[in-house]
């Protein structure tokens, strides 16, 4: 019997990195085999030395993809781009690609890695306000930004990597309490893109390891 | 019409974008952006329209305005000849990327200048715990990719992010003794004209007490 060559994507559901990447594949149609690594339980499932192994920052999500195992989100997404076929996670243009990696980055490397679970961990008790600050000083910049580039979406009006960026980060803002009404083009492009099928079905609440009382 | 950089001398993330300008023999203009001077410059009105993160560095070129230097350098690598700041083999591809972000986004996020600033007292214990969680995952994965370089045997983007990582960790006096591989890489890539050129040392606004 043929091994199955589905990737394999290690997720927790309410990761917003792991989010992004079950959207990446539910937007090209891609199936996957989903193993949930709970962030909490056993002292975090992601510092069993099993899994360091597959990813040594102790984080989700990895993928292992075509005989390889991959980890940094946008590095799998890029990837599922450039090898599978489907509509394009990036545009063509190089400015519009250039303007979709800057949002996207914005988010990733500018605002959810400094509210992201280890580091709350260590900020302590503050770490709320700590979460607030910190994406509301992203949004600020976002929200011009996105002003500028967008049109039914955050680049134009396709949808790219930045939009897959976009709604796992409102997600985690919406869970710390900060106002999105204080950000109308951010609002406005999320609720766009939360009725579309990828990223309903990629949601948090629909996820084989949503606890019961949060699934919707 | 040359492109414009906005810079400080120490900031690592203008660093690398200053590094890939020097690798594609981009001539540039660049403005020095001190964060510390005036409240820090890169609060300025004028500045936060150009980023409104108000962070270094921005790069105006080509009639637009871009943030974020990976954004930046890959679209440099998109649109000017030279040597690849990425492999074409896509599985090669993603493992540049992903160290890379494992540097932009999974370290120097979080030891940061504005992050340290909230931090307060403890901030070198804070820069150390993250800046050595990041290194203790590079180094098995550089073991694993790395031939002469970061991955293989070609200079790519995650070198470009290697080298101001390693040092900060020196300014917050990481032992890099600890981490054999990045160590090595790093002694290699310093050496290269591209990384010396764009070195904090050696940049239009760095203080005469900071020269090398």
């Amino acid at each position: 019997m043929e091994p199955s060559t589905k990737p394999v994507l290690y997720s927790y559901f309410r990761s917003s990195c792991s989010w992004r990447v079950r959207i990446a594949f539910a937007l090209k149609g891609i199936e996957y085999n989903l193993v949930p690594v709970n962030l909490i339980k056993d002292g975090g499932q992601q510092r069993s030395e099993q899994y360091s192994k597959l990813n040594p920052m102790q984080q989700v999500p990895a993928v292992e993809i075509d005989g390889i195992t991959l980890c940094q989100s946008l590095a799998v997404i890029q990837y599922i781009d450039e090898t599978r076929p489907g509509p394009r996670l990036l545009p063509v243009d190089p400015k519009a690609r250039a303007k979709v990696r800057m949002i996207s980055d914005l988010i990733a490397s500018g605002i959810q890695p400094i509210q992201n679970l280890s580091v709350l961990q260590k900020v302590g008790e503050e770490k709320v306000p700590w979460a607030q600050h910190f994406i509301n000083r992203g949004f600020q910049a976002l929200e011009p930004i996105l002003k500028e580039t967008s049109g039914k979406y955050c680049v134009g009006d396709e949808i790219s990597m930045a939009d897959i960026c976009l709604v796992p980060q409102v997600y985690n803002a919406e869970r710390f309490k900060v106002d999105i009404g204080r950000y109308p083009t951010i609002r406005k492009i999320n609720e766009t893109l939360v009725e579309l099928e990828a990223f309903k079905v990629s949601h948090p609440s629909h996820q084989p390891d949503t606890p019961a009382n949060l699934q919707a």
